[in-house]
This record gives C-alpha cells, sequence and structure tokens, in this order.
C-alpha cells in the first residue's frame, strides 16, 4: 500500500488545498505559540489598563486549567470519532456515565481505580453509540442525543442504588479519594516571587505560568500529554490513516482493503474512553466536587463546539480548549467585574484583527470588526459589573461568538456523518 | 410491501424491547418487574392520573410539533428547549403586565409567545445560513444560555414578584386565563383543542400547501430542490422560525392554564422530550400524538413506583432504551422489506440476474 506518501499532511493546513500553500510553510507548533504569544499579551495588556489583575493571576490559570480538561477530552473524544465519520453528540452522556463511574471505582479503590472505572464506562457508552450508528445506521444525531438520555437515566439509577446508602443523597456520592497533586516547587517560587511584584507583562506571564505548574495532578499531565499522542497516532501511524480514511471516504478505504466498522468501532471506543475521562477529571482532581447530579452541565458539548473551533485538529481543539476553559474558570475566579474586563481584551483583539483585514484589503471584514470592536467599547464604558445571573454561561456565550466569527474556513471530514454500510455506494 | 408493517411494527418492537430490558434492570436490582409494571398500569386509573397524564401529552405533542418542524427541512432543532422557556417568560411578563379584555388578552400572549420563540430561533437560523455554523452546536448554547435570561429577567430588580421561597413573574390575571375541562377529578387544559388545532395545521401544511412540499423536498435533498427553484436557505430560516414559533407555544397550556406565572421552579426538558415524541411518531401529527400520550404515561406513573420502593429513574431508562431501539428497529425493518423486495423482483426475473438483484453490488 502507498501509504507513505499520504501519512505526512503538513502540519498548518490540512486540507493542502493549493490556495493555502503560501501560508503552510508556518509549521504548526510555532502558529500555536504565536496564538499563545498574541492572547498572552491581549489579555496582559487589558489586565494593566483595566487593573483588574484577575485576568493573569495564577489563581485564574490553575482553574482554567482545572475546567479545561473536561473540555478537552471531550474535545479529543470527538476528535477521534469525526475522524473517523461518526458525529458523536452523545459525548455528554458518555461523560456523565464517567463521573458516576470515577466516583464509583474510586470510593472502593483510589483515584487510578476510578480512573480506569471511567474509562470503561465512557467507552461503553462509545460501544452503544458505535453500535446504533455503524452497525444499524441510525441518524448519527439521534443515537448521540438517546445516548445522553440514557447516560443520564442510567447514571441517577445507579446512584439512586449504590450512593444513596452511602452517602444519604440520591444526587451525590460519598466523598471520593482524589489524585495527588504535584508542583514544580523552585519554579513555582520562584513566579509567585514574580507575580507579586506586578511589574507590567513579566508578571502577567509568571502568573499565568505559576497557575499552570502549581499543585498539577497526574490526570491533568496525561489529558495534556494526549493531544500530541492523537496527533501523532492519526497522523503519523498506518493505523491512524487508516482510521481517518474512513472518515474521508469509507468506500475507497474499503476498496483498499480497510475493515471500516472494525476502524469506526475501534475510534467509538477510544472516543468513549476519553470522554469517560473528561467525566473523571470532574470528580477526581482537587477542588472538583465528587459525583454530583448534572454536574457535566453541557461540557460534552462545550467540547465539541471546542473541536469544531479547531478545525478537526489536535491543536487547534487544545487552543478551543484552553479559550473556553480560560472564560470558565475567569468568570469562576474573578466575577462579574473580570468577565468585563474580558471585553476589554476582546476589543484589544479585535482591533489587531481589523489592522490585519485592511492591511490584507479585507474591507467588509474590517468594517464589521470596527463595529464588534465599538458595540463591545460601549458595554465596557456604560457597565462597572455584568449582570450577576448571565456571569456563569461566559463560557457558553464565548462559544457562541467565536464559532459566529470563525467557523469558515473550517474543513470537517468529509464522510463525517454519512451513513456507510459494507457493498452499498 | 405492506405499508401499515413498516409504521407500526417499529415502535411496537421498540417498546416490547424496553419493557424486557428495563425488567432485566429491575431483576438486577431486586425488585419483581409484573409488580412494577403493575404498579404502573395501576396508577392510570387513581385520581387525576388519566388527566394529569393527557395535560401532560398536550405539552409533549406541540414540543414534539416544533421538533418536527425541523426534522422535515432535515434540521435538528435541539434548541426547542431553550426557545420555549424563551417565550414562556416573556409571554408570562408581557401577560402579566398587560390588562386586557378577555379573549384579546389571551390571544396577544399566543402571539408574544410565538413570535418570542420564534426570536430565540432566529439566532441559530441566521448563524447556520451566514455563517454556517451547526444549528446543534448553536441550540444547545442558547438552551444553556437562557437558564440565565431567565434568572435575570424574573429578578426582582426587573421583572420578578416574591412570593414566599418561589420568585416568578406577575400572575396573569383571569382575563388571558384559558378556562379548562372539568373531567372526574381532575381538570383538562382548554388548551388541548388548540393543540388539536395546530396537529391539524402541520399536517394541512405538509400535504396540502406547496410550502410544505418545496420544505419536504429541500429536507429530502437541496440540491433536487434547488435544480427546482428552491432556496436551501431560506427554507432553513423558515423551518426554524416556524418551529421555534411552534415552540413558543408549549408551555402556554401550563402557564394559561394552571401557573398563571412563570419560575426558576417551573418545569425543563419538555424541549428534550419533544425529540424523542418527535421520532417515536415519525412526524406524523397522529403518531407524535400516540408518542407524546406514551411519554406522558411513563413519567406519571413512574411515580408509583416509589411506593415499592422502585427508583423511579427506571422510567428515564426505559424512555432512553425506547428512542435508540425504535430507530434501530425502523432501520431493521426497512433493511428486511427491501431484502423482500429484492427477492421478489430476484424471483420474477431469470436466475442469473436474481443474484446481482438479491445480493446488490458485490
Amino acid at each position: 500500500m502507498a501509504v507513505t506518501d499520504f501519512s505526512r499532511p503538513d502540519a498548518g493546513s490540512p486540507g493542502a488545498m493549493p490556495v493555502h500553500r503560501k501560508r503552510s510553510k508556518i509549521p504548526g507548533w510555532l502558529r500555536g505559540v504565536i496564538w499563545a504569544v498574541i492572547a498572552i499579551a491581549v489579555v496582559s495588556t487589558a489586565s494593566y489598563s483595566t487593573g483588574v489583575s484577575a485576568l493573569t493571576s495564577s489563581n485564574t490559570a490553575s482553574t482554567a486549567l482545572r475546567l479545561a480538561l473536561p473540555i478537552l477530552l471531550c474535545a479529543l473524544g470527538g476528535l477521534w470519532a469525526e475522524r473517523a465519520g461518526v458525529v458523536n453528540i452523545g459525548l455528554e452522556g458518555m461523560m456523565i456515565l464517567g463521573t458516576w463511574g470515577a466516583a464509583w471505582g474510586s470510593y472502593y479503590g483510589g483515584a487510578w481505580v476510578g480512573l480506569v472505572a471511567a474509562l470503561v464506562f465512557g467507552a461503553l457508552g462509545g460501544l452503544l453509540h458505535a453500535v446504533a450508528t455503524v452497525t444499524f445506521n441510525v441518524n448519527h444525531i439521534v443515537s448521540g442525543v438517546a445516548i445522553n438520555l440514557l447516560g443520564l437515566g442510567v447514571t441517577k439509577y445507579l446512584a439512586n442504588l449504590i450512593f444513596e446508602p452511602l452517602s444519604g443523597n440520591p444526587r451525590q456520592s460519598p466523598v471520593v479519594p482524589k489524585f495527588d497533586t504535584y508542583s514544580a516547587s523552585g519554579l513555582s517560587d520562584w513566579l509567585g516571587d514574580l507575580e507579586k511584584e506586578q511589574r507590567v507583562g513579566i508578571s502577567d506571564v509568571a502568573g499565568i505560568l505559576r497557575g499552570l505548574v502549581t499543585e498539577v495532578a497526574p490526570l491533568t499531565m496525561i489529558a495534556i500529554i494526549l493531544v500530541p499522542v492523537s496527533f501523532w497516532v492519526l497522523w503519523r501511524t498506518r493505523f491512524g490513516l487508516r482510521l481517518r480514511s474512513c472518515g474521508e471516504n469509507p468506500v475507497a478505504a474499503e476498496s483498499l482493503g480497510v475493515n471500516v466498522y472494525r476502524h469506526k468501532y475501534i475510534a467509538m471506543l477510544i472516543s468513549g474512553a476519553l470522554a469517560g475521562m473528561g467525566g473523571a477529571s470532574l470528580v477526581l482532581l482537587r477542588g472538583g466536587a465528587d459525583y454530583l447530579e448534572n454536574q457535566t452541565n453541557g461540557r460534552g458539548y462545550i467540547g465539541l463546539a471546542a473541536m469544531i473551533f479547531g478545525n478537526w485538529r489536535p491543536g487547534g481543539l487544545l487552543g478551543g480548549a484552553a479559550l473556553f476553559g480560560y472564560a470558565d474558570g475567569l468568570q469562576l475566579a474573578g466575577g462579574g467585574e473580570a468577565v468585563l474586563a474580558l471585553l476589554y481584551g476582546a476589543v484589544i483583539l479585535l482591533a489587531v484583527i481589523v489592522v490585519v483585514q485592511l492591511f490584507r484589503k479585507q474591507w467588509i471584514a474590517a468594517g464589521l470588526g470596527v463595529v464588534g470592536a465599538g458595540v463591545l467599547y460601549l458595554i465596557y464604558w456604560s457597565n462597572d459589573t455584568l449582570p450577576s445571573d448571565l456571569i456563569p454561561y461566559t463560557a457558553h456565550f464565548v462559544t457562541l461568538i467565536v464559532l459566529a466569527v470563525a467557523s469558515q474556513r473550517l474543513r470537517p471530514p468529509k464522510a463525517d456523518g454519512q451513513p456507510y454500510r459494507r457493498g452499498e455506494d | 410491501m405492506t405499508s401499515w408493517r413498516t409504521k407500526l411494527l417499529p415502535p411496537l418492537l421498540a417498546i416490547v424491547f424496553a419493557v424486557l430490558l428495563s425488567a432485566i434492570a429491575l431483576i438486577i436490582s431486586g425488585a419483581d418487574p409484573l409488580e412494577a409494571y403493575g404498579t404502573m398500569i395501576g396508577q392510570m386509573f387513581k385520581g387525576s392520573t388519566a388527566v394529569d397524564t393527557a395535560n401532560l401529552a398536550t405539552v409533549y405533542y406541540l414540543s414534539g410539533l416544533a421538533v418536527a418542524i425541523g426534522f422535515q427541512m432535515n434540521l435538528f432543532n435541539i434548541g426547542v428547549e431553550g426557545q420555549y422557556r424563551f417565550a414562556a417568560v416573556v409571554a408570562a411578563i408581557a401577560g402579566g403586565a398587560l390588562q386586557l379584555p378577555p379573549v384579546i388578552h389571551t390571544l396577544v400572549i399566543l402571539i408574544v409567545a410565538v413570535v418570542a420563540g420564534a426570536a430565540y430561533a432566529a439566532i441559530p437560523a441566521i448563524l447556520k445560513v451566514t455563517r454556517g455554523v451547526s444549528e446543534v452546536i448553536a441550540t444547545i448554547m442558547l438552551n444553556s444560555i437562557v437558564g440565565g435570561i431567565i434568572a435575570f429577567l424574573i429578578n426582582a430588580d426587573q421583572f420578578g414578584v416574591q412570593r414566599g421561597n418561589n420568585i416568578g413573574t406577575r400572575e396573569i390575571a383571569s382575563s388571558g386565563r384559558i378556562p379548562g375541562i372539568p373531567l372526574g377529578s381532575g381538570t383538562l387544559f382548554g388548551f388541548v383543542v388548540i393543540a388539536a388545532l395546530v396537529g391539524g395545521a402541520y399536517w394541512f401544511m405538509l400535504n396540502r400547501t406547496r410550502f410544505g412540499f418545496e420544505l419536504k423536498a429541500s429536507g429530502e435533498s437541496t440540491t433536487a430542490a434547488a435544480a427546482g427553484g428552491v432556496s436551501a436557505k431560506k427554507m432553513t430560516l423558515i423551518a426554524m422560525l416556524l418551529s421555534g414559533g411552534v415552540a413558543g407555544l408549549v408551555a402556554m397550556p401550563e402557564l394559561l392554564g394552571r401557573d398563571y406565572t412563570y419560575g426558576i421552579t417551573s418545569t425543563q426538558m419538555y424541549g428534550f422530550t419533544g425529540i424523542a415524541v418527535a421520532l417515536l411518531g415519525r412526524n406524523h401529527p397522529g403518531g407524535i400524538a400516540l408518542g407524546a400520550l406514551l411519554w406522558a404515561f411513563l413519567d406519571t406513573s413512574a411515580v408509583s413506583l416509589e411506593q415499592i420502593n422502585v427508583s423511579k429513574e427506571i422510567a428515564t431508562i426505559m424512555q432512553g432504551i425506547i428512542v435508540l431501539s425504535v430507530v434501530v428497529a425502523y432501520e431493521v425493518v426497512r433493511r428486511a422489506d427491501l431484502a423482500a423486495e429484492q427477492r421478489r423482483v430476484g424471483r420474477a426475473l431469470s436466475g442469473k440476474s436474481a443474484s446481482v438483484a438479491g445480493g446488490g453490488a458485490v
């Protein structure tokens, strides 16, 4: 098989369309670094000019990291499923199964057993989705919605059966063991000193970095390592190429001897396990609750949005998860004032984008950017704080706005969500 | 091909399958399935359960219709949940603030509800048509956000009124209410009539108007419809707005027939139930009615399970299994019919061509 010819796409542009040839000279990792630098610059400028230090405090960064994890893992789960051509809107249900499995396993066998139980429970959800969509060709979204219903029902039932005698509350598990956390202690202290000095720029970077290296659980490290691992498996191995070919053109893959059903099943098992792990990250990290009814709160869907925002690529979805995790962590750690300061940051970002668009002579886009920045600045200027009832939904608003602004140049896998039966065209 | 078989067999199979599977779950958890099912059915004839079921089914029916309109255009409107809650709170605020003569007051509230539902559906519709944002993700986000909007609007600083521990909108005067029909020990919502009318209008629109034909056509194939001069974008927009408009009515039976106020504690999740009901009823107005009744029965009678120490979540599990198995069953029956058709064709033709027709592509 002529595998090697295809197995090295440009890291920057997956479509490898001729139009994008010029842009793809920047490698993917460098583009990620550039975006990170821009993001930190914008946030620290906003923090400096509004005087809201919560924007870059280490507290915000560590909260954001904790909240980004479930979203990141769900996004990875979505990536595996959709690269194999299965739309997985059931991530939410698999995640709920994962939260229950994590609490149950952890209560009886410690945090690591909890993690394994969460993986297994999530994978079971993935298996069910695979049976429905791959074997029986059920509409993927319908099956996903049913799994979300079923996941909720089964966990409620199981919680009633097993947790109520232990905790006295059917909606909650007893207190479960959590993962130990580790800090890069010398580095963390040094960064802490830098953060306290409140120097422009340096203190902001130090605050964010300190939040990321202090009290990190093994689960967090595993989750972050899974991003490059997923990239390597999906884009650098023969198995990954075959799996992606099932999502691009299953009939062609079949004609080359790829067992499409088997690859889709494997992808769904991995996808479900990752979503279950996302559930575990809600339960097994310090600072998070034990199993609680409705604790996932739509994070599976936000993970899916992060994946779409990331253009069905591991690096992109990492950025998406970081964005949504940051928005969520900020509102939790800083409240309405901090979210308002984030609006100021958005104005700065829009201004940068407008300049770039003017440079590229995209007049309409630049005009829309100016209008958007004006509206945002007006909101910032005329309010001291935002309505407290709406603050918890910051991540949702950010998702909507980001998708509306960014979803034009995306390229989903070609046969994503399409029914496929062996031998039928 | 016997059409009654393809239509009726799958839902029946699904229900039987769900009953069997939940029976296994019940046995594992140490309960007697027969006793549990007996209690659920027995509950139907106690007190006002039957009327409660019909009332709940009215709500589910409207929700199912709203979802079904989207399905016709191949649109997945998960946002019915957000649309009906947004419409309910806006209509409740408007209804509480207005002083109008009886029938006009009710009509104004209903119109406000429809417009508000459509307006909330317009956000994902416009995002989809102009920006290509998946309506699934957009509506899910809006479903969550609506919780914040409701909390904001019925805050005492805005339009809320504190009543004991509960905070809600101002109560709607009797001129805006819809009188109920006393039946046995309960009261049937007067809104049943309106829901039936909406169902009839839905059927008429789909099967007897040009617009309905175009809607179904572009749902089947946007390219074919475009060749026939139907703009898919326009159809998407209209279908979404119609769906949102009907969704706006979902909370009205309870608002105008029982609660007269909308608060934090008002029931949620009707929108998601609508998806299940629409799937069960295959988007047919009659089928949706049956699905709504089944769902309402499972919900109202599940409460009785607590008497025999069975967790009522078993009803939720049954509902999940029914949704999944009904779509699987439709597929299985469709394939069986297809295979039977191919065999029939094969027998009618000579032996050589039969093997190709019977086996499909090799």
